[in-house]
């Protein structure tokens, strides 16, 4: 590990003027993807600004009828919090299928979305990765990885974004809310938060170093069923190899990009009186084939139908 | 030389007046590991400050290496010693013994700019932190000239060799005999590459005084390590104390010594101050050993009423160019089922990819994935119960070398199990059974694992507070050791179990093999119940020696020891009274076990047989445990809760060696594709919903004074294969290539419409 300096931030204020005043600093939430990188030096900050104990961690009603979730409030109490439980049902089985019990008290609503890809090569510092060293190159392409991307990946990489929440946020609309050092505040949906890898798969999403997510919102849930399904070769504590969730007529794939995955073709055929069987072909048809991926766009396919079937979504076959 | 007839009268043990043996009682250490406050190898507080080691490792498979930039790495903060193979002190040459009785050769680390392996030791960092040596480890430059590396084994099968000094085993005529039969099967079996994953990491904590070290370290052998030590570094081994208490799990992986010791006691002599050195939980993927590969095929030809008539093995593993190590997948298959035409062997391909060595069952463990799989497919083809399979194709007598068997229960284990697990209510037809979305299915397998008695001595000590301390230089790696121990000696002794203690883990304790081969309960555990004989002799001669015993004057082979005293009839006196008034400073004894001249006149096992329920998921081919169940008979049971411990272990690991555990070597670098917990998966406690075992009754009086036998490696072997059979039966794919993870049963539900 490299040294680094260490401060707990008084308010958001501060926090955020530390960070934008000092080079190479990082916010520091509940610090289980970070740490572990920094352990690796994969991630290397010179200073860390600690921000999760700001007043940030409140779950409260919105003025759209919706939940406002501050950025610091941890996994298990957003998924054991009872408004969330009745009305965002495939929130809750998004956050509980993550990580396990002890990562899921420490992790926040806001680090979960910041969280960096899990690729294998990623983590293995004796090999290439353009996302951990530019211009290296992607040694998961071409590997025995069943973890690779099928949607949106690039020749510089085809590594996943690992969030299950993120997942089900897209689903439900969730936009996020951000500060910056001039004191302006933005809202950005999650869904527009990550970035596809393209050419420069180091950037990972639309914020700025130093700006701040200070609540992910949600508004209304939309009527209709509400489910995440994730499959996974375990029964808990780790990734998958796919997932789905569904929210009011929105289909979101996860652990297939580099961002969770709108399911808009699958989306726009049911719209247009496909079954849901056609549905998921139409958006599975357009999903890369390099040969190690042949069984994931078949089991995304057969994920996607049955999640449909399951929440009732559009027309049976 | 003993025979097996001495054992044959009773004894305390088999006597057990008192009841504690068989008994579940709690670990003797578990209070102190649950606590946090057993010093692990790592956490043991040295006499002085201590200096901390960081390994670098080779990132080529194989090659040179032509240059090491260490300036950075010498220069960075808190730095006291950067070594490679150009620096490092002296080492005996690998393979070297300067006493012949040693039972391990020198292995030094950094020996040369050879590298053999991915995640070979090449250079050594010694900081006054252990950030700050981690930080310095990450500044070393290694260049190296790459060679052309073997690290392919699918892709080398062809290069396969008869191991060294072994043939195959040819009994009757298999060719001829297979050709004959009228119901066959002829399937190839994989099972991968697997790894320890201990909890504990290896690591050591070393000192010197003057020209004598200290070092605290992970290992399961404590005289294999010493002996490696002092070999290694040219000195002799009454210089080198090794401890060892508590080991957070071994399962093979620590039977030796690795870099992790030799550095930290080199380290330590150079800079003078204790020197700590633990592999990264990366690290330990390819700088220890693993289980290898095996693909197997097995032949089967029955007669119709299914008989057995030909029965073959075959197995092709892998280990590392210099270090030869064969995983013996076929070895157990000779002594399971009756059939007159044999064929039995080995294949061994060299690589130039880490060690392969001893993992949980060596040898059964992947083995029992191919014959007990196998065996269920006949099964179908014959139309009969995988279970009825197996009862008719029990053998009277060991069926290749015509032995007697000491016990076998086998029989017992199938019919047992069958009856407590409700295997009258699986379906035979595959994927008739629906549970929402999930197919249900059952599958059972048989288990067998030798069982071992090496020689081995205790020490016992009794002093005037009457309070017994059994000395072993034995370990337990988490098994239950010094529970089992201090049950034994206390039974002996006739004393409560509060009065006795044991101290395990110490080169200057009588040495005992370790643990290893599940002969660690039999082997220390019977030197330790030798060793009370001896105790009993000595104070019984003692009291009646003594004119102020009541017991003066009595014959000494008549009395009796419990609850804490020697009597005869109405004469007694407690052992705390005897030893304070007659030899106050304490008696001390020694005992010893041996293995009976004729115990290898026969043919002894442990037995058992595994039943699990899984469901598959017809969308997206997961596979979860629903419910497992295992009978076990391996001889007299010391303690109930921690023989049931070792064997549900082995369980779970079928679990994981059935759906997830697997490690690849990735062709284009020669490393291991999972390097971490997070993508080597283990079974978690979700995985594991309903999972039991039970033992039956038995005491085996061939297998030593005790009629014990081990535990440790039985409930492993067979396991994945019963999940594997209930995943057929659950749904019709029959996978061959462990583990089924999702993606080949989905490919399989596919290929069926599914």
């Amino acid at each position: 590990m490299k040294p680094f300096t260490y401060e707990r931030a008084s308010d958001v204020a501060s926090a955020i003027q530390a960070v934008s005043q000092t080079p190479g600093a990082r916010y520091l939430a509940g610090g289980t993807n970070l740490l572990d990188l920094m352990k690796l030096e994969i991630e290397t900050p010179t200073h860390l600004v600690d921000v999760s104990r700001l007043p940030l961690a409140t779950i409260e009603a919105s003025a759209e009828g919706g939940v406002r979730l501050g950025a610091m409030t941890r996994n298990s109490q957003v998924a054991a919090h009872p408004d969330i439980r009745a009305r965002y049902p495939a929130l809750v089985q998004a956050i509980v299928s993550g990580g396990s019990g002890q990562l899921r008290n420490k992790a926040t609503t806001a680090g979960n979305l910041m969280q960096r890809t899990r690729c294998s090569f990623f983590y293995d510092t004796a090999k290439p990765c353009n996302k951990r060293q530019p211009g290296s190159g992607c040694s998961a392409l071409g590997s025995l990885s069943r973890a690779n991307a099928i949607f949106g990946a690039s020749e510089a990489c085809v590594a996943t974004h690992p969030s299950d929440m993120a997942v089900a946020l897209v689903a439900l609309d969730a936009q996020i809310e951000t500060l910056r050092p001039d004191g302006t505040s933005r809202s950005l949906a999650v869904a527009d938060l990550h970035r596809l890898p393209g050419t420069s798969p180091e950037t990972e999403s639309e914020l700025a170093a130093d700006e701040l997510i200070t609540s992910v919102n949600l508004p209304p849930p939309a009527p209709g069923g509400q489910l995440y399904r994730k499959v996974r070769a375990r029964a808990s504590y780790v990734g998958g190899l796919a997932s789905v969730a569904v929210a009011g007529g929105r289909l979101v794939l996860g652990a297939v990009a580099l961002k969770p995955w709108r399911a808009e073709t699958a989306e726009a055929a049911l719209a247009s009186g496909a079954s849901r069987t056609e549905a998921a072909m139409a958006e599975l048809a357009q999903a890369q084939d390099p040969d190690q991926n042949a069984g994931k766009i078949a089991l995304v396919r057969r994920l996607l139908g049955a999640v449909l079937d399951e929440t009732n979504t559009g027309r049976g076959a | 030389m003993s025979s097996v007839k001495d054992w044959a009268a009773p004894n305390p043990i088999t006597e057990n007046r008192s009841g504690l043996i068989g008994k579940s009682v709690d670990r003797y250490e578990g209070r102190l590991k649950v606590t946090g406050t057993a010093p692990y190898a790592y956490e043991v507080e040295p006499p002085a400050p201590p200096a901390y080691g960081q390994m670098v490792t080779a990132t080529i498979a194989r090659g040179r290496i032509t240059h090491i930039e260490t300036q950075a790495a010498e220069q960075s903060p808190g730095v006291l010693a950067v070594w490679t193979h150009l620096n490092v002190p002296p080492q005996a040459r690998r393979g070297e013994r300067l006493n012949p009785r040693s039972q391990r050769p020198a292995n030094p680390a950094l020996a040369s700019d050879r590298v053999e392996f991915y995640g070979q030791t090449v250079a050594f960092i010694l900081a006054d932190t252990l950030e700050n040596a981690r930080a310095a480890a990450e500044k070393v430059e290694i260049t190296y000239a790459a060679e052309t590396a073997v690290v392919d084994f699918l892709a080398s099968l062809d290069q396969g060799e008869l191991p060294p000094g072994e043939e195959d085993v040819h009994i009757g005529d298999f060719p001829k005999a297979f050709a004959a039969s009228q119901v066959t099967v002829d399937e190839t079996y994989f099972s991968p590459i697997q790894n320890h994953v201990q909890m504990e990491p290896c690591a050591t904590t070393a000192w010197w005084d003057g020209d004598k070290v200290t070092v605290h370290t992970s290992i399961q052998m404590v005289k294999g390590g010493q002996h490696a030590l002092a070999e290694t570094l040219a000195i002799p081994s009454d210089r080198v104390h090794l401890i060892t208490r508590y080991i957070g799990g071994g399962f093979g992986g620590k039977g030796q010594a690795y870099d992790d010791l030799t550095l930290a006691a080199l380290a330590a002599r150079a800079v003078g101050r204790p020197v700590k050195v633990a592999y990264t939980r990366q690290q330990m993927f390819h700088g220890t050993i693993h289980r290898p590969a095996v693909q197997m095929r097995v032949r089967l030809g029955a007669n119709a009423d299914g008989r057995l008539n030909a029965f073959a093995l075959e197995a092709i593993t892998h280990c590392a160019r210099h270090a030869t190590f064969t995983e013996h997948a076929a070895n157990f298959s000779r002594n399971l089922y009756a059939a007159p035409n044999r064929l039995t062997g080995h294949r061994l391909v060299r690589m130039d990819i880490p060690h392969a060595g001893a993992m949980r069952a060596p040898g059964e463990a992947p083995g029992m994935l191919s014959l007990e799989c196998a065996m269920d497919e006949l099964a179908e083809k014959l139309g009969l119960d995988p279970i009825e399979l197996r009862l008719r194709n029990e053998p009277d007598v060991d069926p290749e070398t015509g032995k007697p068997f000491s016990v076998r229960q086998l029989e017992q284990c199938l019919h047992e199990g069958s009856q407590r697990f409700g295997w009258s209510r699986r379906n035979p037809k595959p994927g008739q059974v629906r549970d929402g979305r999930w197919l249900v299915g059952m599958g059972m397998a048989a288990a067998i694992r030798g069982n071992f008695l090496l020689p081995a001595k205790a020490g016992l000590r009794i002093t005037a507070d009457g309070v017994l301390t059994l000395t072993q230089g034995m370990t337990d790696i988490g098994t239950g050791t010094y529970t089992i121990l201090a049950q034994i000696t206390a039974e002996t002794l006739g004393v409560p179990l509060e009065q006795v203690r044991v101290e395990l883990g110490d080169s200057d304790m009588p040495p005992a093999p370790g643990s290893g081969g599940q002969f660690g309960a039999a082997t220390a555990g019977s030197a330790a119940y030798e060793t009370g004989m001896v105790m009993r002799r000595t104070l019984a001669d003692l009291a009646t020696g003594d004119p102020r015993s009541p017991l003066y004057g009595a014959d000494p082979t008549l009395v009796s020891f419990a609850n804490g005293n020697i009597a005869l009839d109405n004469q007694t006196e407690t052992l705390a009274a005897l030893v304070a008034r007659s030899q106050p400073e304490g008696v001390y004894v020694e005992g010893s076990i041996s293995p009976a001249a004729d115990a290898r006149d026969y043919s002894q096992h442990t037995y058992g047989a595994h039943f699990a329920e899984v469901g598959v998921d017809v969308v997206t081919g997961e596979v979860r445990m629903r419910k497992m169940f295992g009978v076990f008979a391996a001889g007299r049971i010391l303690n109930g809760k921690t023989a049931r411990s070792q064997v549900t272990g082995g369980m779970i690991w079928g679990v994981g060696t059935a759906l997830t555990e697997a490690n690849t070597i990735d062709p284009r670098f020669g490393s291991f594709a999972n390097q971490d917990l997070g993508t080597y998966l283990v079974p978690v406690h979700a995985d594991i919903v309903d999972l039991d075992a039970i033992f039956l009754d038995e005491a085996d009086d061939k297998a030593n004074p005790m009629g014990i036998k081990g535990v440790g490696e039985l409930g492993i072997c067979g396991a994945g294969a019963a999940v594997a059979n209930a995943i057929y039966n659950a749904c019709g794919v029959r996978l061959r290539d462990y583990p089924m993870t999702p993606d080949k049963v989905l490919e399989g539900l596919m290929a069926k419409g599914l």
